[in-house]
């Protein structure tokens, strides 16, 4: 029924990268390689579930005008506490990520769902649409991830999967910034193409 | 005469160099969804300016006349957001009142920059950048910092929207319309950024 609807929008009909085309910063500064993208998807995808169970739970009794500010406090909170976490327990992966991780707070696919969805539906299907928004947008993020560091790198997850002479003289600027924007550029087009034959 | 060279390598730095939308990925939301038109971008541009410049100000004198002395660190994240969240709301108010005019052409993007990461960005940056021979910014530095990456926000921003103007008429297929052909002429650019990245200071 409507919660399984709520589950599996968020992968492929309202995927929060391809088509709401929200939270572009960390989606083309992070992907360069598959364990950042990794990292920053189920990151966000965390800070995502808890401030829609959170800001389910207390919109009851926060004024409509201050709202907002509510609602970044609380995803600052869980933004700090994976911060502490990751840097802790993955110091390697903490420090590819560097200031991406604080700016999760001003990712407007998080404060984007707090206050589209979570503002206005019950605690079960907020939870759901954030797993699912969490997942669709991990997703994204690793598919551009993998496209980059295969071709950029020639390998996939650290693996090798190219020849070795490709290997030694890469497409580098895949992984540079200009590769990340004809990636995504790319992606959309395909993805806008496929909407269409449906 | 030293304070200005330094100047000149902070202001070179950060609108090219290690621009912020085509280097360091920070922006992005206003660069794609405000550069259709060029009044718009250019209006977007100034007020970044503006509220990078005094928010850069306003969170180094926290970081570190609050944060640090009473080692609440682990506060930046929230500290920094909330301090942010409440200036572009005042300046918002001040504008309104002083200067109804600047408000019309200004006021619609001022909420946005709440959410614009380039903010947060240069705040959290500011804490901790260096100066090549290892000193950390110091208050006038953090400034002029904020306020030279807004320049450069507003110079890709306002090239961006004069090209997407031209690029409406542009005969494309009709998959690559809109969002797809901004960013890979958001790519183009950034290649062409990428030349910067040779200066060395």
């Amino acid at each position: 029924m409507d919660n399984m609807k709520v589950l599996t929008n968020g992968f492929i009909k309202e995927n929060p990268v391809f088509i709401l085309v929200l939270g572009m910063c960390p989606t083309l500064a992070v992907t360069s390689s598959v364990v950042n993208s990794l990292g920053m998807g189920l990151s966000t995808t965390f800070v995502l579930i808890c401030s829609n169970i959170i800001v389910a739970m207390i919109k009851g009794f926060t004024p409509a005008k201050i709202r907002i500010p509510v609602f970044i406090v609380v995803i600052a909170t869980f933004v700090t506490i994976v911060d502490m976490t990751m840097g802790a327990f993955m110091p390697a992966l903490h420090k590819s990520l560097g200031l991406f991780i604080p700016l999760i707070v001003v990712n407007c696919v998080i404060l984007g769902r707090a206050e589209a969805f979570a503002s206005k539906n019950n605690v079960l299907s907020s939870t759901l649409d954030g797993i699912s928004m969490g997942l669709g947008f991990t997703l994204a993020l690793s598919l551009i991830g993998a496209i980059r560091e295969v071709l950029g790198a020639g390998t996939l997850l650290g693996f090798a999967v190219l020849p070795k002479a490709y290997i030694e003289s890469p497409m580098l600027v895949a992984i540079l910034a200009p590769g990340a924007f004809i990636t995504v550029g790319f992606l959309m087009a395909i993805i806008n193409m496929m909407k269409k034959e449906k | 005469m030293e304070f200005l060279a330094k100047m000149m390598v902070m202001a070179v730095g950060a609108i090219f160099v290690q621009n912020f939308v085509l280097a360091r990925f920070l922006g992005l939301c206003p660069y794609l969804g405000v550069s259709k038109k060029l009044d718009s971008a250019f209006g977007m541009g100034m007020a970044v300016i503006f509220v990078m410049t005094m928010a850069s100000a306003i969170t180094y004198l926290i970081q570190v006349y609050l944060l640090i002395p009473y080692g609440l660190g682990y506060l930046q994240t929230i500290a920094f957001i909330l301090t942010i969240a409440t200036l572009v709301q005042f300046v918002e108010m001040v504008i309104q009142k002083n200067s109804p005019s600047l408000y019309k052409s200004l006021g619609v993007f001022l909420p946005l920059i709440t959410t614009n990461c380039a903010v947060l960005g240069v705040a959290i940056l500011n804490t901790t950048a260096k100066w090549a021979d290892g000193t950390p910014y110091n208050f006038l530095d953090a400034v002029l910092n904020g306020f030279f990456s807004g320049v450069g926000f507003t110079l890709v921003l306002v090239l961006m929207a004069g090209m997407r103007e031209r690029l409406e008429y542009a005969n494309l297929p009709k998959s690559m319309k809109g969002m797809p052909i901004a960013l890979i002429v958001a790519g183009a650019m950034a290649l062409a950024f990428l030349g910067f990245s040779g200066l060395k200071m």
